[in-house]
């Protein structure tokens, strides 16, 4: 009858010894959630943005990275001033986090009525890129980006450039082409870019710049075609898509960060907890699957000061594009 | 031959133990998030679908799609016992549903909403199954110029709805249209009529916020007006006969459900139209063929059944460009389309060669998720109705605390909850000064998406405003608008003269 007790003791004093130490590595982690933690969205149902806080917090919740619910909660009026302003008046709240679309540096700009300034949020992790590429319908006769240049430069207006709204992403991405190579298309603005998607397989519009998650699905029907990609590597999905480097215009890149960001006056306690819990739900296998499968970039992790340095130099970077386009001054 | 097989292998991963039970749990589910003014079919895949990560994409899909369709049911609950829209999708079941309930003829209103969306849902189901591949081809066609086209339909359609005095249906779908401005141009991102700076207007007026206000608030006060406070709503009581009764009655509604299931079916694969704007245009048109339109919006049964039967066929109808063309037709496919992508299932024209499973097994499940629902619907009937035997005077704080929870629930935001106030008093006083008040519901839900077919249109041919009727397919659409504003026109004047030529004349002043 000793014998199991000792072996049991054996078995158990280690562990005992473990679970300790394991307490005493949480306590080191002075900060928990003590309630549940508000996820902000700063777009609306149903868009990447949602997305992707919706699979993070399924990640969170399935491998119990956090003692409390992460609550998505969408906030998508005025291309997210409606986020941006609430997370600015929820200053020094532990309980709230925020995905972000790149509306984080335009909206402010394009509101400076606003009052938020996004240099004062505390940066927690950029969680992935999403990229963009190029696309005309598969019945087009545009076979690269020269032949693209070349017939959009005769047509000019006459050509449709569809995307999402006026001052988001794909407007700020076709104002570079304008730039770049000196034409002037008509752009029309869809609600998502799902539709934007579907109007050029329906031919109501002559061309895209889709993230690729948005056409893989017309793309594997041989139903669009994807020209260039807007990105410094080529793409796992569209390993014979040119980059616009291998096209002649390596200054032709733009990505869309995703990244989690909380209010100004966080403490560091919680900033540094948040910072390790997304860490975690980046390297899961669920996450970077998902980025696999979605063309999304997410090789690399930025977080604390990395971030704030990388959201100083992209908030000039669009600050530029929107004076190029004439939307602020 | 080769659908039917895969049509029976899809029944077989839908009758499987697990992918039943979640099929059931999610009606029931959806049922209650319908039938809570507030919660809709949209709040509700939201919530669960973390939940769903859990169990395998097929299954995931079958729970929720039976939350989505459940939450079609559901609606109809709230709108008929309490007179408030349970969802954006039910609104239209308020306008006959509720009169019938105040009639005690709640039990009548709600065999015919089961039996409408049991009908719409099959049909839509049936034409799912059958034609999809070129139903999603059609869909491509749609351009914005079409999508204009369609909605100056459903303008058309509602033309009749607002009563002889055409005057102050104007002015209602005029203020409809004034509060759809509100909020951000979706064109140039710039704010509009965002009234005394207030920030709670940048994200526009929900048009829920305007149908919980009119019909919640607004029914309220109306109600204790008219009751000088002695409310009795007349009690149905309820017993087999009744439903047969009910069931004899909904023959005369036969052609009106099967022609809604059609026309909410073809609004739902239309992206950007969903199952709300197919309600209301089912609820236009079935009164416009009607050969007794007065009795409409007093009570009319086929008032019920047309607009549950299209929202319930618009539903399934929404699901066929998500799982082909990956663009949402509604809100709710709009998560539901997400959730799909986090599986790992790429929407798209090859999701039925390269996922068979998935896609029949959803199919399948529908047939049954619609037999559920129908059948717990009408075993619940005593239920529902047992509420309207609470005395006026509980029902009316409860109607009230759903009304400001329904308010507040999707945006979060109390601004809401104030318009609701203030609409529910503005059209309480409109509707005392005789303002039909529906054409302003019916304007708040269309008028962003005409300005936006309107502006894309416009936009993309550089101005050319013969656009329009260049394109065969919109050029259709609008002669049909056209025609559907002309008769009932046409069919009033007449009445109008006839009238005014008995009466000589005073009435038509009046009225």
């Amino acid at each position: 009858m000793t014998k199991p007790s000792i072996l049991r003791r054996l078995v158990l004093l280690p562990m005992v010894a473990l679970c300790s130490l394991a307490v005493t590595a949480g306590s080191a982690f002075a900060w928990e959630p003590k309630k549940p933690v508000e996820f902000i969205i700063m777009a609306g149902t149903g868009g990447g943005a949602d997305q992707m806080a919706r699979l993070m917090q399924s990640i969170i919740q399935k491998n119990d990275f956090s003692n409390q619910p992460f609550i998505p909660i969408n906030k998508p009026g005025g291309s997210g001033a409606e986020a941006l302003r609430y997370l600015q008046d929820k200053s020094g709240d532990d309980h709230i986090v925020m995905i972000t679309l790149n509306s984080f540096y335009t909206t402010p700009l394009q509101n400076p009525g606003l009052g938020v300034d996004i240099s004062t949020f505390t940066p927690i992790g950029r969680m992935a890129l999403d990229t963009f590429l190029l696309w005309v319908s598969s019945d087009s006769d545009i076979m690269s980006l020269d032949d693209y240049v070349m017939t959009v430069k005769e047509k000019n207006k006459d050509w449709k450039m569809g995307g999402t709204g006026q001052g988001q992403e794909d407007s700020l991405l076709t104002g570079m082409l304008q730039n770049k190579f000196g034409f002037e298309v008509t752009y029309v603005p869809f609600p998502g870019g799902g539709t934007v998607a579907k109007n050029l397989i329906g031919k109501h519009i002559d061309s895209t710049v889709n993230n690729p998650s948005e056409q893989l699905g017309f793309f594997e029907a041989g139903k669009s075609r994807p020209l260039v990609a807007f990105t410094p590597d080529r793409l796992k999905q569209f390993p014979d898509v040119p980059t616009s480097g291998e096209a002649g215009h390596p200054d032709l890149v733009y990505f869309m960060q995703r990244s989690i960001n909380a209010p100004p006056g966080m403490s560091a306690d919680a900033q540094a907890y948040y910072i390790d819990l997304f860490k975690q739900v980046f390297d899961s296998k669920d996450w970077q699957d998902f980025c696999a499968s979605d063309g999304i970039f997410c090789d690399e992790w930025l977080a604390g000061e990395d971030l704030a340095a990388y959201h100083t130099a992209e908030k000039a970077k669009h600050e530029e594009l929107l004076k190029g386009m004439g939307l602020i001054q | 031959m080769e659908i039917f097989d895969a049509l029976m292998q899809g029944f077989a991963t839908a009758v499987t133990p697990q992918n039943l039970l979640l099929m059931m749990l999610g009606c029931v589910i959806g049922l209650f998030v319908g039938a809570m003014p507030g919660l809709g079919s949209v709040n509700g895949v939201a919530i669960l679908l973390p939940v769903t990560f859990l169990v395998p994409p097929t299954g995931a899909i079958i729970f929720l799609a039976a939350v989505y369709y459940g939450a079609m049911y559901g609606g109809a609950i709230s709108s008929i016992m309490l007179g408030i829209p349970g969802a954006s999708t039910a609104v239209a079941t308020v306008f006959d549903g509720r009169p019938l309930a105040m009639q005690g003829k709640a039990d009548w209103a709600l065999v015919a909403a089961a039996v409408g969306s049991f009908v719409g849902g099959t049909i839509s189901v049936i034409l799912f199954t059958l034609f999809a591949p070129p139903l999603a081809d059609f869909a491509l066609k749609f351009g914005p110029q079409e999508e204009f086209a369609l909605m100056m339909l459903a303008f058309a359609t509602f033309i009749g709805l607002g009563g002889d005095d055409i005057p102050k249906t104007i002015f209602s779908i005029a203020l409809g249209l004034v509060f759809a401005a509100v909020g951000l141009d979706e064109i140039s991102g710039q704010p509009r009529l965002i009234f005394f700076d207030i920030p709670g207007f940048y994200h526009g007026i929900n048009f829920l916020v305007l149908a919980i206000g009119i019909y919640g608030i607004g029914e309220i006060l109306w109600t204790l007006e008219t009751s000088q406070g002695d409310v009795r709503v007349s009690q149905a009581s309820f017993t087999a006969s009744r439903i047969l009764d009910a069931f004899k009655r909904l023959k005369s509604s036969t052609v009106s459900i099967i022609s809604s299931s059609f026309l909410g079916y073809f609004v739902g694969i239309l992206p950007a139209a969903g199952a709300t704007p197919a309600s209301l245009m089912a609820y236009g048109v079935a009164k416009t063929m009607s050969k007794d339109p007065d009795s409409f919006g007093k009570g009319n049964i086929t008032g019920v059944a047309a607009p549950e039967t299209a929202n319930n066929a618009a539903s399934t109808g929404s699901m066929l460009p998500m799982i082909t063309l990956g663009i949402p037709g509604s809100p709710t496919t709009a998560i539901l389309l997400g959730g799909m992508i986090i599986w790992g299932l790429r929407p798209g024209p090859l999701l039925f060669v390269n996922h068979p499973e998935f896609v029949w097994g959803l199919i399948g499940s529908l047939y049954m998720a619609n037999l559920f629902t129908v059948i717990i619907n009408i075993a619940f009937i005593p239920l529902f109705v047992s509420v309207l035997k609470l005395s006026f005077t509980i029902l009316a704080p409860i109607i009230f605390v759903l009304c400001i929870v329904g308010g507040y629930a999707p945006t979060q935001d109390l601004h809401d909850v104030w318009l609701i106030v203030i609409f529910g008093v503005v059209f309480y006083l409109l509707r005392k000064l005789n303002y039909p008040v529906a054409p302003a519901v019916l304007a708040i839900v269309l008028g962003p998406l005409t300005e936006r077919a309107l502006r894309q249109s416009l936009v993309a041919e550089q101005g050319n405003v013969a656009t329009f009727v260049e394109r065969p397919l919109s050029a259709i659409i609008l002669v049909l608008a056209v025609l559907l504003i002309v008769l009932p026109v046409i069919k009033m004047t007449k009445h109008k003269k006839k009238s005014a030529a008995a009466d000589d004349g005073p009435e038509a002043d009046e009225s």
